[in-house]
C-alpha cells in the first residue's frame, strides 16, 4: 500500500464518517460541523485526483463562505432536540426505502460495471507545469461558453430575485442615510432663540 | 530511503517557518505594546530583561502556568478544538508563501487561491469557540465574526482577482516575477484601488481595530474568548497574531513586489544594494505592513457595526469591481509600463 492510498483511505474514512453523523448527530450545529468536515475530505480527495483547482474553491466557497453562513443560521436557531428525534420509528420503512432505492441507483450508475478500472482507467500523472487552471478555462470559455454564460445569468437573476424579495416591505423599514447625516450641519438641528432678558427680582423678597 | 530524507527537508524547512513565525508573534506582541506606548506618549514595558526585551517570555511562562477553566454547561470536545482550528489554519497559510527566488515550502500553481481558502477558514475557530462556550457575550462574538469576515472575503477575492488578471497567473512567484524592473512596475500603482481594498479588508479579516467588533471590549467584554484561560486562550492570541503577518506578507508579495529589491532598474544603487538577499526586502516590507496594523490600531476608533457592513458592501465591494473593469481594458489596450 502506497503513502498515496493511505491518504485516500484516511480522507475516504473520515468522509463516510463525518457524512453519517450529519444525518445522526442530534445537534444541528454539530451536524452542520460534520458537514464542514466531509466537505474538507472530499477537497482532500480532489487534490488526490489532481483536480487542485476544484479542490481549492470548493474550500473557499462551501467550506469558507456557505458553511459558514448555514452555521451562522443553525446557531442562531433554537431547534429543539426532541423534535429533531421525534418520529424517527414511524417514518423509518419510507425512509429506508427510499435510501434503498438511491443506493441501488447509484450502485448502477457508479457501480465497478460501469465505474471500473476497466473502463475508467486511473489518470496518468500530469507534468510539474501542467495547470488545472489553464484547462479548464480554456474548455470553459470556448466549448461551453454558452452553457457557462447562461448559467452565470440565471445565477444573476436568482441574487436580484432574493434582494427584491428581502426589501419587498421597504415601507416598515427604517435605515440611516449617511451622506445625509454627514451633511448636517448644527444650524438644522439647533435653533438660538433671541428673547430679553427677565427683569430683575428682588433676591430677599422685597419690603 | 530518497524519500525519507525527502520528507526530513520538508519537516525541517516547515519547522524553520514555525519556529520563526512564533518568535516573530512573541516579538510583535512587544512591538505592539512599544509602539502604542509612544504613540499615547508612555514608553510601554520596560522592566523584564534589558529595555523590557524578555517581556513576551515571562508572558508566555505566564500563561502556560495558568490554568484552563472548561465552562460547566460547554461542548468540551469544541471548546479545546476550536484555538487549535484557529492556530492550525493560521500557520498552514505560511506553505505557500516565497521567502525568496527559491526559498519557499511548497511552489504550487494554485498558491492565491490556497492562501485565500486556508484564511477564509479561520472563521471556523472564532464560531466554534464562541458557540461552545455557552456564553452570550462569546456567542455575540462569533456571530459578528462571522457576518464580518463573509463580507470581506468578498473584497479580498475581488481585489486578489485584479492581481491574478495582471499577472495571469494565481502562483506566487509567477506574480513577483511579473512585477520585476523597478518599484514603478509594483501592483500597487496600477491597482492602488485594489490595494487599498486588500489592506482594509485584510484588517477586517484578521479582526483587528478598528474592526475588532468580534472581541470588542467596550459592548461584549473579549467576544468569542470570552470563557478562555492560559493555553488555550494563548493560542488564539497566537493565531490573530500569525494571521497579522500572513495578511502583512501577502499584501507584500501581491502589491509590493515581494522579494523584489526596491532599488532594481535604479542606475547606482541597483548595484550598490545588490548583495542583499531577497528575503530581507520582503521581511522589510512586512515590517512596514505591520507597524501600520499597529499605527491604525493607536489611531482610528472602533467602527460601529452597521458602519463596517456598509463600508464592506456598498463602497469596497464595488471599488473592486469598477476596477476589474478598467484592468481588463487596460491589458486588452496594453496599457504601459504594467501591461505591455
Amino acid at each position: 500500500m502506497t503513502v498515496l492510498q493511505l491518504i485516500f483511505y484516511a480522507f475516504s474514512a473520515v468522509a463516510i464518517f463525518s457524512g453519517l453523523m450529519v444525518v445522526g448527530s442530534s445537534n444541528p450545529v454539530r451536524g452542520a460541523l460534520f458537514l464542514v468536515l466531509s466537505f474538507f475530505c472530499m477537497a482532500g480527495l480532489w487534490i488526490l485526483l489532481q483536480a487542485e483547482f476544484l479542490a481549492l474553491i470548493l474550500v473557499l466557497v462551501y467550506v469558507g463562505a456557505v458553511m459558514t453562513l448555514f452555521l451562522f443560521v443553525v446557531m442562531m436557531l433554537s431547534v429543539n432536540r426532541v423534535s429533531v428525534q421525534e418520529g424517527f420509528v414511524r417514518y423509518l420503512p419510507v425512509c429506508a426505502l427510499i435510501v434503498l432505492m438511491i443506493v441501488g441507483l447509484m450502485i448502477m450508475v457508479v457501480g465497478p460495471e460501469r465505474f471500473g478500472l476497466t473502463q475508467i482507467p486511473m489518470p496518468a500523472a500530469f507534468p510539474a507545469d501542467y495547470s488545472n487552471m489553464v484547462s479548464l478555462g480554456e474548455v470553459l470559455y470556448t466549448d461551453y461558453v454558452f452553457p457557462f454564460e447562461v448559467a452565470a445569468v440565471i445565477l444573476l437573476t436568482a441574487i436580484i430575485a432574493a434582494i427584491s424579495l428581502t426589501h419587498r416591505q421597504s415601507k416598515k423599514h427604517k435605515s440611516q442615510n449617511i451622506s445625509k447625516q454627514i451633511a448636517v450641519k448644527a444650524g438644522d438641528r439647533l435653533r438660538i432663540v433671541k428673547m430679553p432678558s427677565e427683569p430683575k427680582i428682588n433676591p430677599t423678597g422685597g419690603q | 530511503m530518497d524519500q525519507i530524507f525527502l520528507v526530513g527537508v520538508i519537516v525541517a524547512k516547515i519547522l524553520v517557518i514555525v519556529v520563526g513565525l512564533l518568535l516573530s508573534v512573541a516579538y510583535l506582541t512587544f512591538l505592539e505594546r512599544k509602539v502604542i506606548g509612544y504613540i499615547q506618549c508612555r514608553i510601554g514595558p520596560n522592566r523584564v530583561g534589558p529595555m523590557g526585551l524578555a517581556q513576551p517570555f515571562a508572558d508566555v511562562i505566564k500563561l502556560i502556568l495558568k490554568e484552563i477553566i472548561v465552562p460547566t454547561k460547554s461542548n468540551k470536545f469544541l471548546f479545546i478544538v476550536a484555538p487549535i482550528i484557529s492556530l492550525a489554519t493560521a500557520l498552514a497559510g505560511w506553505a505557500v508563501i516565497p521567502f525568496g527566488k527559491a526559498a519557499v515550502l511548497a511552489n504550487i500553481n494554485a498558491g492565491v487561491l490556497y492562501a485565500l481558502s486556508i484564511s477564509s477558514l479561520g472563521v471556523y475557530g472564532v464560531l466554534i469557540a464562541g458557540w461552545a462556550s455557552n456564553s452570550k457575550y462569546a456567542m455575540f462574538g462569533a456571530l459578528r465574526a462571522a457576518a464580518q469576515s463573509i463580507s470581506y472575503e468578498i473584497a479580498m477575492g475581488f481585489a486578489l482577482v485584479g492581481v491574478m488578471m495582471a499577472a495571469g497567473s494565481l502562483n506566487f512567484q509567477t506574480i513577483i516575477h511579473a512585477q520585476s524592473g523597478g518599484i514603478w512596475h509594483w501592483y500597487f500603482l496600477p491597482l492602488f484601488p485594489l490595494f487599498m481594498v486588500y489592506w482594509i479588508s485584510g484588517i477586517a479579516e484578521t479582526n483587528r481595530a478598528p474592526f475588532d467588533v468580534a472581541e470588542g471590549e467596550t459592548e461584549i467584554v473579549a467576544g468569542f474568548h470570552v470563557e478562555y484561560s492560559g493555553t488555550t486562550f494563548a493560542l488564539f492570541f497566537l493565531a490573530e497574531y500569525a494571521n497579522m503577518i500572513l495578511i502583512s506578507a501577502l499584501i507584500s508579495i501581491l502589491f509590493m513586489g515581494g522579494w523584489l529589491s526596491p532599488f532594481e532598474g535604479i542606475p547606482g544603487l541597483e548595484s550598490l544594494f545588490a548583495w542583499v538577499p531577497g528575503v530581507v526586502w520582503l521581511l522589510l516590507k512586512i515590517a512596514f505592513f505591520i507597524f501600520c496594523y499597529l499605527w491604525v490600531r493607536a489611531t482610528f476608533p472602533r467602527y460601529r457595526y452597521d458602519q463596517i457592513m456598509r463600508l464592506g458592501w456598498k463602497i469596497l465591494i464595488p471599488v473592486t469591481l469598477v476596477w476589474i473593469v478598467v484592468i481588463a481594458l487596460a491589458i486588452h489596450c496594453n496599457i504601459g509600463p504594467w501591461f505591455a
